[in-house]
């Protein structure tokens, strides 16, 4: 009997201890990442970083506003393009397809969510940008390029996280709507869909956060020039960018500067997971 | 009449029409008046189950019910012009005839035929298995939603066929359905009600307020509900949600309720006041019920169809089948030896 | 119904159904274009996802095949045949290392949250909002924390293990969520199924509860393994990108496995982070397409084994 209480308690102390480890993890990144970053956003002043629209560290100036915005522009476009297909598709997948086809289509999408994104990005380089270049307009690298390809690379992300809470809608619902007269479409447009929000919401969020914090393709893609873009044609330099580009070569308050603008990003990502989280408490409390 | 009982059971099964059977030779029926004044009606099946008691030995238990029953519709008869007086020979709303019901090579319905007469409850019972679900499902299409189901035979809504000259979201308009389960749609209560009229193209405000409105009230929940009606129906009881579900139902102008064991989730207080609705909507609707329930199928409906293994056994008032009961699976069901 | 009964209610339901005989009859054919648009904006929004993947997989195919030639996988990495063989084994062992740490503590902390915590305690949401943070975080700050922590702070350099944990806490929320909705997704009947044979919570979890829930844990294992072999970003600042493999077998050589132990702690290139390397030299663009190959077949076992173990593990708790 004795055993087996030893037993019990030290599973239980060292589950609780795994437990622990997401807290310290999150500790120890936002010490390393504030106290690396908070002295050189205070050193060239936080309304110059984050405002200054110039970026330039071979004359230590450091505005990162540019690099703001076009994160910001990036995952926009990003969601013009990746949620309606995502979340049309995953209707298809659970409520349209039928069965041969939706075991054909669903690996696919697996696979598309497992596709490294140095692949997407190599992708968008010899595919998209040459494409924008030849056909519309600009030198192809651009805001353009990198939504289209971050749209195609949340799709996965919306169509997984959206199926599940679509097929997790029950069928009564379903049968209730169909029993009044509705057809099949009306049905999952106006009762199912509506009943899966939080989780399709969940889906575009967590699309939201893989496209802001993308960073490998779109430097493949955006033309990474530090200036807020005129037009969609136009290059694009993202926080995530930034940070990768000139880390390798960075020194001192340079790379200061760089690990800010990482904190900034973190700061950003934060605000979405409050915000999403504050979205899904008032859905449930509804 | 004992005699009589025990010659029964060989007939091998009743399936003519409910309206008909008054007219057997031998049947106490026979003596009943064919059509009009209600309270007459009600006092022979009184009378009829009266006397059928000390010959059925089974049904000896129903007997005070069958009585309160005749006592309810001669009150009923009095508060209303014409109604109760219907139930011998009301004109059929649905028909289903030599009805067969397979899923995939499973004959779940034999040769089904039967006819819901209009303003009038039909009580579908049988042990569970028996295919009483499957022939209410067939009757708003709702089976059509089984892989592998097929079906031959017709059914008829007013004498139209069901299945091929009814569009079937214009039939499932007509025949409602309410489930075993409250379906409530994670919603308001007002868009829960007002789905269906959107459905079918009310999208007018005022229009929608009254409909909503007076489909509460059809389903007794009005005064329940009507401050709450910008509130999630999902936070309501399961009685509450079962009459919201009713609500929701009517508000698309059914013809006909189906009504599917809806009581049986429910607790007692909740499950008398949905059969006290069902009592006042049958004077709008033709409603058939499928019950695993049999005092309620007693309580509530004023016919009564037995179904066993996928075969309709027998159908009839509901105070015979349950009193004088033609075919000894029948006796021995309301008995309560099997299922 | 008849004309004389008293309807109950304040409006006659006769108007109503007149509403709706007008409304039906001037609805109808709207009603079938609408279900007809929708089901085509459905139909487009499948077939545009499902082409953009056959474009995808069958442009690189196309491109690079022809280039797996064997020299693209020689043991030694030059810069004449570019091989992207060290790379590849770099990232077997990257992977398991990660997994390795990621695993246990995912799955502990997801059995604690679903099976052992008491409802609304503070250390449990402070595990949630955590979890729901590290899990939203962006591969790049994972790579600046893994620089700064592993490398510079415990003085690791770049090297593989700095590499492998800085991968584990990126996939540690992966494995921990989909553990857990794995294990809430396993009827509570099982429990009570196991407490009621006096089994203890452990025994319980272990063999009631586990088994219908391994397919959704190794679903998030896979998704792991995904990400850690297409991760760049959080690793040429933790890994770095030096193309070679750890003597592993020299250290197992020389001291059995007391001797490993400092290869853990060399600098590696995984085969994600080689192909970044690769297309942005843009020296060898067939290489480049080739070692994509490599990396998309990668994925596509990977997918295959989780269906496959999925399907298995399914079999065989059914059995139990």
């Amino acid at each position: 009997m004795s055993r087996i209480h030893v037993k019990e308690g030290l599973a239980r102390a060292l589950f609780v201890a795994a437990a622990g480890i997401s807290i310290l993890a999150v500790a120890l990144i936002c010490v390393f990442l504030f106290a690396n970053g908070i002295p050189a956003m205070a050193q060239i002043g936080l309304p110059d970083f984050l405002f200054g629209t110039t970026w330039r560290p071979a004359n230590d100036i450091y505005g990162i506003f540019p690099m703001i915005i076009g994160s910001i522009y990036v995952t926009a476009g990003a969601l013009v393009v990746g949620v309606p297909t995502g979340l049309l598709c995953a209707i298809f997948l659970s409520r349209f397809a039928s069965g041969r086809v939706a075991r054909a289509l669903k690996p696919g999408v697996e696979l598309l969510a497992g596709i490294p994104s140095v692949v997407y990005g190599f992708f968008g380089l010899v595919i998209i940008v040459p494409f924008i270049r030849d056909n519309m307009a600009g030198r192809g690298a651009s805001l353009l390029a990198a939504a289209v390809l971050l749209g195609i690379m949340i799709l996965p992300t919306i169509i997984t996280v959206a199926q599940s809470a679509l097929d997790a809608v029950p069928r009564k619902y379903y049968e209730g709507a169909l029993a009044l007269g509705a057809d099949h479409e009306r049905s999952v447009f106006r009762v199912i869909v509506p009943a899966a929000a939080s989780g399709i919401t969940a889906g575009i969020v967590l699309g939201v956060g893989r496209a802001i914090g993308e960073t490998m393709a779109v430097i493949m893609v955006a033309g990474n020039q530090p200036v807020i873009p005129g037009s969609i044609f136009e290059g694009v330099r993202t926080m995530t960018a930034n940070i990768v580009l000139e880390m390798g070569y960075a020194a001192d308050l340079h790379r200061g500067a760089l690990i800010a603008t990482g904190v900034v990003l973190f700061v950003f990502i934060l605000l979405i997971t409050t915000l999403f989280n504050a979205v899904k408490k008032r859905g449930e409390v509804k | 009449m004992t005699n009589a009982t025990l010659e029964r059971p060989t007939k091998k099964r009743f399936a003519a029409p409910f309206g008909s059977r008054a007219a057997k030779a031998g049947d106490p029926f026979a003596d009943a008046p064919a059509k009009g004044a209600a309270a007459d009606g009600a006092v022979a099946d009184g009378s009829v189950a009266a006397e059928t008691v000390g010959g059925v030995a089974q049904a000896v238990s129903y007997a005070p019910r069958v009585q309160e029953r005749a006592a309810r519709r001669v009150e009923d008869g009095a508060q209303l012009a014409a109604p109760a007086g219907k139930a011998a020979d009301a004109p059929a709303k649905m028909g289903v005839r030599g009805l067969n019901l397979y899923y995939k090579d499973f004959h779940a319905l034999k040769n089904i035929d039967l006819e819901f007469p209009v303003n009038q409850v039909t009580a579908l019972i049988g042990p569970s298995g028996c295919g009483k679900s499957t022939l209410l499902k067939s009757l708003n299409r709702m089976n059509d939603l089984v892989e592998g189901c097929r079906i031959e035979g017709e059914i008829t809504l007013d004498g139209q066929d069901a299945y091929r000259s009814i569009d079937v979201n214009s039939l499932r308009r007509r025949v409602g359905m309410v489930f075993q389960q409250p379906n409530p749609f994670p919603m308001s209560v007002y868009d829960n009600v007002a789905f269906g009229p959107r459905t079918h193209g009310i999208k007018k405000r005022d229009q929608l307020d009254e409909i909503v409105e007076q489909s509460l009230r059809d389903a007794a929940i009005w005064d329940e509900l009507k401050d709450r009606l910008k509130k999630n129906a999902l936070g309501l009881s399961g009685g509450q949600q079962q009459r919201l579900c009713i609500a929701r139902a009517l508000a698309v102008r059914p013809e006909v309720l189906l009504m599917d064991e809806s009581t049986s989730a429910l607790d007692p207080i909740s499950t008398a006041k949905i059969e006290e609705l069902v009592g006042q909507l049958k004077q709008k609707y033709t409603v058939i019920m499928v019950t695993h329930n049999m005092l309620q199928a007693l309580r509530v409906s004023d016919k009564t169809a037995f179904f066993l293994l996928g075969e309709m056994v027998e159908a009839g008032d509901t105070d015979d089948i349950f009193t004088n009961p033609h075919d000894s699976r029948t006796a021995d069901y309301v008995a309560g030896r099997f299922g | 119904m008849p004309a004389g009964s008293p309807a109950p209610g304040r409006m006659p339901g006769d108007r109503i159904d007149a509403l709706f005989a007008a409304a039906e009859a001037r609805h109808a054919k709207k009603r079938r274009v609408v279900a007809a648009l929708l089901r085509w904006l459905v139909y487009v929004g499948a077939l545009l996802t499902a082409l953009v993947l056959l474009f995808l997989v069958g442009y690189i195919l196309a491109n690079g095949v022809p280039y797996l030639t064997p020299s693209l996988f020689e043991w030694e990495y030059n810069s004449d045949n570019v091989s992207l063989m060290p790379a590849l084994v770099n990232t077997l062992v990257m992977a398991a290392l990660t997994l390795l740490m990621a695993v246990p503590i995912g799955v502990g902390s997801a059995i604690y949250l679903v099976e052992y915590a008491p409802r609304g305690n503070r250390f449990v949401q402070l595990v949630r909002i955590t979890a729901e943070t590290l899990q939203g975080i962006p591969s790049i700050i994972y790579g600046l924390f893994g620089m700064l922590f592993f490398v510079t702070a415990l003085r690791w350099n770049l090297s593989l293990m700095a590499g492998a944990c800085t991968l584990a806490i990126m996939v540690l929320p992966v494995i921990m969520r989909t553990t857990e909705e794995a294990l809430l997704a396993v009827p509570d009947s099982y429990r009570e199924g196991g407490f009621g044979l006096g089994a203890g919570r452990l025994r319980t979890v272990f063999r009631c509860v586990m088994p219908s829930a391994i397919p959704g844990i190794l679903g998030g294992v896979i998704l792991a393994l995904g990400r850690c072999v297409g991760e760049v970003a959080a690793l040429i600042f933790t890994a770095g990108s030096i193309a070679q493999v750890p003597d592993f077998v020299g250290g197992l050589a020389s001291g059995g496995l007391a001797g490993l132990g400092a290869e853990f702690f060399d600098s590696t290139r995984t085969l994600a982070v080689h192909m970044y390397v690769l297309s942005s030299e843009a020296l060898h663009v067939n290489e480049t397409y080739a070692t994509a190959v490599v990396l998309l077949v990668v994925v596509v076992l990977l997918n295959l084994m989780a269906t496959f173990a999925a399907k298995k593990m399914n079999k065989g708790s059914k059995h139990d």
